[in-house]
């Protein structure tokens, strides 16, 4: 993130949003990680993933963001999560029908438990995170080019 | 399982005629049939949930497009024929009325919902799936089915943003007055 940077929001918002852009992006990496256990899971982790990339792109302007996480990146973690998705749902016909648990439950009440669920987790955060990072940045450049044609 | 066949092959049929057909309002209302029949096979596949989302969904999305599509309103006539639309109106809602005095009776009593499945969840939802989280533990795991399907709507929401809101494909300046005025 260079400081040096002109464009976006004050520098009270830029000390701010360095400060704490990566702890947002780690409580939704613990909402994702922790969704068997804890109330959130994936759809709420990826948003909050969705919203620190958000949050930096207000404070620092579309270039910093964009070159953290590229357009061509978001997509394809969007398909990814959504193949993944699939995947593991198609992993269940090894031993017998869609989407069975085919994993070891575990000891529940431990992180790594209940089989596939947090694989489903995190697949969907990675969907829904990526997913709407780009409508977001689709809708910030798109907004640019119809002002610049005024 | 012989339904769900049939009902895959209309919607390939329908999807083609969609996409061939010259005419906006034809291919809009083949939409419409594929999405109703997605909706069907929702239901024959046990994901209601998903059904509902999909029927309201494509209800809304094919009022939108119509109403987009259409340059002036249809003419809508009810003089000289006000004895027919009379008697269609009541005749419908007489057999509403009918199938809705067989179907209530089977309701269970007011203040008293069945819960049998939501009673086998919280008996046996820990043991089952493993996840504390009962919500994550049903929707990942007894209806997974519904979360695929979900997952898949905003996949294709997204995809329509994206393809909406690119750049390739857009017109340049000056070209776009007279085919902007006729699409709206």
């Amino acid at each position: 993130m260079s400081r040096e940077s002109e464009q976006g929001m004050s520098v009270i918002v830029k000390t701010v949003t360095r400060l704490t852009v990566g702890l947002i992006l780690l409580y939704g990496i613990y909402i994702l990680s922790h969704g068997h256990l804890s109330p959130g899971g994936g759809f709420a982790g990826g948003v909050i993933i969705a919203l620190s990339f958000v949050h930096l792109m207000l404070a620092y302007g579309k270039e910093v963001a964009l070159r953290k996480l590229p357009r061509g990146a978001a997509s394809f973690f969007e398909s990814m999560g959504a193949l993944m998705f699939l995947a593991i749902s198609l992993l269940g016909f090894t031993a017998g029908t869609f989407f069975l648990n085919v994993l070891g439950k575990g000891e529940p009440f431990r992180l790594f438990s209940a089989g596939i669920i947090p694989l489903c987790n995190i697949a969907i955060s990675l969907k829904v995170g990526a997913g709407l990072f780009a409508i977001f940045v689709a809708l910030v450049l798109l907004k640019f080019e119809s002002e610049t044609k005024k | 399982m012989i339904e769900l066949y049939i009902l895959l092959i209309f919607m390939i049929v329908g999807a083609i005629i969609a996409v061939e057909m010259k005419d906006l309002l034809s291919s809009i209302v083949a939409v419409g049939a594929v999405g109703l029949a997605l909706s069907i096979v929702f239901l024959i596949l046990k994901a209601p949930d998903v059904a509902i989302t999909q029927l309201v969904v494509e209800l809304l999305a094919l009022i939108i497009l119509i109403r987009a599509t259409l340059k002036r309103d249809l003419p809508f006539s009810t003089s000289g024929r006000w004895f027919l639309n009379t008697f269609i109106t009541v005749i419908f809602i007489a057999v509403f009325l009918l199938i809705a005095l067989v179907c209530l009776k089977d309701l269970p009593k007011f203040g008293y919902p069945i819960m049998r499945v939501s009673q086998e969840y919280l008996k046996d939802g820990l043991l089952k799936t493993g996840a504390p989280n009962i919500v994550a533990g049903i929707i990942l795991d007894y209806r997974a089915y519904d979360t695929l399907g979900e997952a898949t709507i905003l996949f294709t929401a997204v995809m329509g943003v994206l393809a909406i809101a690119r750049r390739v494909g857009r017109k340049r300046e000056g070209q776009e007055d007279i085919e902007d005025k006729e699409e709206f």
